[in-house]
């Protein structure tokens, strides 16, 4: 199939960016949305131009570094799938494709359609793990985990860490990716021990870093590509209330815990 | 020659690791905050390394080329990972986990290192459920495991199709912790472009800053390359698309020796190759083989007509399906390891039974499981990976079968490590998949998740305390000392000759040429004539690529074409070391399957008498020819047999 493309083109983080209108013809209907971009940058570079920058690593919908808006939507228009596992056959001869990075105050943009999402790894460091040290641990099977919570726990923790959520939210509000990290943990009995802690330092920063308030609005589970449920914004917000009335408080900066 | 001292521990097999630990030189606390220590890779290796050091007190630098340290390609395993718990009770230990390990590895590793990977697999476990890790539990709470290839026990832990996820999230947990307090400074985007040697020793590496384009210069008393595998020297490879051979692949020219570079796995069931314009290829999991059937058409008629699209696989009666493992091999059934069912699938198709559009494809049938166990068990076990599978194929797993395909998947081969798991560069070390160390000519499923993580948290931080005991006195040394700028300028200049080249060709096309070459020559049949041929070739490639290569952009922006063309400059230099790797190994063993060495039914034979030993290959400079050294594996504590699955 024969499609035309527009694509944000911007130099660097502090020059302003365009959009340009490629063409790319014969694209095979089983190819995927990556590929095709594959086909295009090949073009450009034989021409002696700079092909079109992008982050993508496994292609296969799982380490989250893909992240691109295609027509007005996060991971483009299928639901519960990622941009690499995206495929053209979704797509019509003939089609106009938009093609946009991330757009959201805390993920500038670097390059072309890459963004700088170091703010999620930010927020992770500030509490997103159980303090055990390696070594010393009793058997694992010492603490049985109701099948229910362990699946809920998975839900949470499928979390690919893309960014989709906040770039789908008109307030670019980080919660469902918090609350994902935060119900992983909150969900069996070994993170219960820090729960009051995690929710209070990972809220924190990501208040610092600038993400939005949120307001209920869904646009983030309806875009996620791994279905993560604001079920777990629900839970988070019950972990910081409780948090609030019966841990101690936390000191921001403290060298984690 | 290069001097290969495994430096294994004397005593009992089952006491090695424990005396090791006993006696070995350790830090004391107070020194550790001087010492630092540079670990190159995010991943299950590098990330649970980074993060035990941390803990420990050394100063850690660690590198990845992703965005985030949570993106290493670890992430991508799919079916789990073992550990000798014996949970299930059915007769699983520690030396059965060890033995597994050295049969399925077609007895090409060391005894040692093997039992000591066994042995601390089940800490491994309890350490990541401590982290936070949501394994598959049973209704009673306690863990679910599920079978893999090449064992008769159930000894495999999963999260769903995506365990690599999971244990990766908690080594980045972990990581993420030492980064906050302090212990551990990350650099993402960061690409590692060399290794600097002073006096012999490793002492830093020299790295691209993939944003500013910036050239780099970080020095530290010790260097951990967690680089992962280099199976994307095939180009289509089951391997994110960043995999790379750089990092070992410099540390070789600067004289570490590269062990069993020819040990490549292909990986029976990934989704058929479709089309030229293809990226990567995608794994459909070997848990998949716990509750699906392998078959081809009995008739090759019947072969015929589904490849031209005249019947439909559903439409191909019981009696007429050759479901070949379990006829070849019926102790094992479709659980045999990986080597073996890929060739037995080669056979098939090339013998003129093979499905789908192009003829190289095999069925994956699940029917008999849905019947048996209801669909929505089977997609509790595997929904994620039927739903990847029908994005890709645009077809329904739960009602017609798959299709499957080998495909490069792992790379046994890598840099040749001691029991301290250092190079023959003395303070440089390497865990992971970037070593050669653990799985022999072929790794067992699951057992990479393992290696990579009891090398990060169990065996590398006591391991290196021994190297680094006598490093104390060794003053914060700089980066800016003659042998880093030296090194820093020979990399630089590399990258600027790269771009200078201005050829006509993209970077991607001599990568896809590379790929076919080793895929036809040094795939999964290999033999004299043609790794004669392979050898020229990748040469000649080579040196057009240097003449023709075109690669855009500037140097000191965010430029993939660059990124790219450096990883496949050192592809095109391996490339050669395998195809001349295999060819020196006159036999077939594991992964290495050459043609004029199988016995009458087409199984592996290996020549034990002559060739018991690990290729351990030394640079000799850019226009020689490299030498190979040779350390010999003896079996004191199992007995070498033939193989049999059967
Ligand atoms: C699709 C798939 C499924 C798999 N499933 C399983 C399974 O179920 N069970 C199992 O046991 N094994 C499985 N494996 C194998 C296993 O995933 C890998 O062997 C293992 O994860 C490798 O881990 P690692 O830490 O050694 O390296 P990797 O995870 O590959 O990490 C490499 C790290 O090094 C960094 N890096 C690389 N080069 C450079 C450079 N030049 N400069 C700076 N940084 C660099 C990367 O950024 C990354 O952080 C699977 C593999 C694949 C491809
Ligand atoms: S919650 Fe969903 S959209 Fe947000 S980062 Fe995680 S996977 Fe991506
Ligand atoms: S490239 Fe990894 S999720 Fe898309």
């Amino acid at each position: 199939m024969d499609l035309t493309l527009k694509i944000w083109r911007q130099k660097n983080a502090s020059s302003k960016g365009k959009f340009v209108t490629y063409k790319v013809n014969d694209i095979s209907p089983n190819s995927s949305f990556l590929e095709m971009m594959d086909i295009l940058n090949e073009s450009l570079v034989v021409k002696g131009e700079d092909p079109v920058a992008f982050d993508h690593d496994c292609r296969e919908g799982i380490c989250g570094a893909c992240s691109l808006y295609i027509n007005g939507r996060p991971h483009g228009p299928d639901a519960a799938i990622t941009t690499c596992q995206l495929h053209m056959r979704r797509f019509k001869d003939g089609d106009t494709i938009v093609i946009e990075p991330w757009r959201a105050r805390p993920f500038p943009v670097l390059r072309d359609l890459i963004v700088d999402r170091t703010s999620f790894d930010k927020i992770i460091q500030a509490g997103g793990y159980i303090s055990v040290n390696t070594g010393g641990i009793p058997d694992a099977n010492a603490i049985p985990i109701p099948k229910i919570n362990a699946d809920l726990s998975m839900d949470a923790a499928s979390c690919i860490g893309c960014g989709a959520c906040v770039a789908a939210c008109k307030n670019a509000s980080a919660m469902l990716f918090v609350s994902a990290k935060v119900s992983q943990f909150a969900l069996l009995p070994q993170g219960k021990v820090e729960a009051a802690e995690r929710v209070q330092a990972m809220v924190a920063e990501m208040d610092r870093l600038g993400f939005g308030n949120c307001t209920n609005t869904g646009a983030c589970e309806a875009e996620c590509p791994k279905e993560i449920s604001i079920t777990n914004i629900a839970r988070m917000n019950r972990e910081f209330l409780c948090s609030k009335i019966g841990a101690p408080k936390v000191k921001i900066g403290a060298g984690g815990f | 020659m290069a001097e290969l001292n495994s430096k294994i521990p004397k005593g009992e097999l089952a006491q090695k690791w424990t005396e090791y630990k006993s006696h070995t030189n350790l830090v004391n606390p107070s020194n550790k905050r001087r010492l630092e220590i540079i670990v190159v890779g995010t991943g299950l290796a590098g990330a649970s390394a980074a993060a035990s050091l941390g803990e420990l007190g050394f100063k850690v630098k660690n590198f990845c080329y992703q965005d985030s340290p949570r993106r290493a390609h670890s992430i991508a395993a799919q079916g789990g990972i073992n550990a000798a718990k014996n949970y299930q009770n059915d007769g699983d230990s520690v030396y059965r986990l060890f033995y597994d390990t050295i049969k399925g590895g077609d007895y090409r590793s060391r005894e040692a290192n093997v039992y000591r990977l066994a042995e601390v697999s089940n800490a491994i476990i309890d350490q990541c459920v401590a982290q936070g890790v949501p394994f598959a539990r049973e209704y009673g709470g306690l863990l679910d495991n599920r079978s893999f290839g090449g064992a008769q026990v159930s000894r495999t832990f999963y999260a769903r199709g995506q365990t690599g996820q999971q244990l990766l999230l908690g080594a980045y947990s972990a990581l993420s912790r030492q980064v906050k307090k302090g212990n551990v400074e990350l650099f993402t985007r960061h690409e590692m472009l060399d290794v600097v040697l002073v006096d012999g020793r490793a002492r830093g590496i020299i790295v691209r800053d993939l944003v500013t384009g910036a050239i780099e210069r970080h020095a530290a008393h010790a260097v951990v390359l967690a680089t992962g595998g280099y199976g994307n020297v095939f180009f289509l490879s089951t391997n994110a698309m960043g995999s790379n051979a750089t990092a070992i692949w410099k540390a070789y020219k600067r004289g570490a020796v590269f062990g069993n570079p020819s040990f490549t796995q292909i990986h029976p069931t990934c989704i058929p190759v479709h089309g030229d314009f293809q990226s990567k290829l995608t794994l459909m999991s070997e848990s998949l083989r716990n509750d699906g059937r392998i078959w081809v058409p009995k008739n090759k008629e019947d072969a015929e007509k589904i490849r031209h699209g005249q019947l439909k696989p559903i439409q191909i009666a019981e009696e007429d399906r050759d479901y070949y493992l379990e006829r070849r091999y019926p102790a094992f059934g479709n659980l045999v390891p990986r080597d073996v069912a890929s060739r037995a699938a080669k056979e098939r198709c090339d013998a003129g039974y093979g499905v789908g559009e192009t003829g190289l494809a095999v069925y994956l049938d699940f029917s008999e499981s849905i019947n048996r166990l209801g669909k929505n068990v089977i997609e509790e076990r595997y929904g994620n990976l039927f739903q990847m599978y029908e994005k890709i194929v645009d077809e329904n797993p739960y009602k017609t079968p798959m299709m499957i395909y080998p495909a490069v998947h792992y790379t046994m081969g890598g840099l040749w490590v001691d029991y301290e798991l250092m190079t023959t560069i003395p303070g440089l070390f390497v865990i992971g998949e970037a070593n050669f160390s653990d799985h022999g000519a072929n790794r067992l499923g699951a057992s990479a998740l393992m290696q990579g993580l009891a090398d990060g948290y169990f065996v590398l931080p006591y391991t290196i305390q021994n190297y680094l005991s006598d490093q104390i006195r060794i003053p914060n040394f700089s980066p800016d000392l003659p042998e880093f700028r030296k090194t820093e300028t020979e990399a630089t200049e590399r990258l600027k000759k790269l771009m200078n080249v201005k050829g006509t060709k993209t970077v991607d096309s001599f990568h896809k040429r590379l790929g076919m070459i080793l895929w036809e020559y040094v795939g999964m049949g290999r033999n004299a004539e043609g790794l004669k041929k392979a050898i020229p070739k990748i040469a000649a490639l080579r040196e057009e690529f240097w003449k023709d290569v075109k690669v855009t952009g500037d140097f000191n922006e965010i430029n993939p074409e660059l990124e790219k063309a450096g990883r496949v400059a050192d592809f095109l230099e391996l490339g050669e070391l395998i195809a001349r790797d295999a060819l020196s190994r006159n036999e077939s063993c594991g992964g290495h399957f050459r043609e004029e060495y199988q016995t009458p039914e087409g199984e592996a034979l290996r020549d034990d008498q002559n060739l018991m030993f690990v290729s351990a290959w030394e640079f000799t400079g850019e226009n020689s020819e490299p030498v190979m050294n040779k350390e010999p594996l003896n079996y004191e504590f199992v007995e070498v047999k033939q193989r049999n699955y059967k």
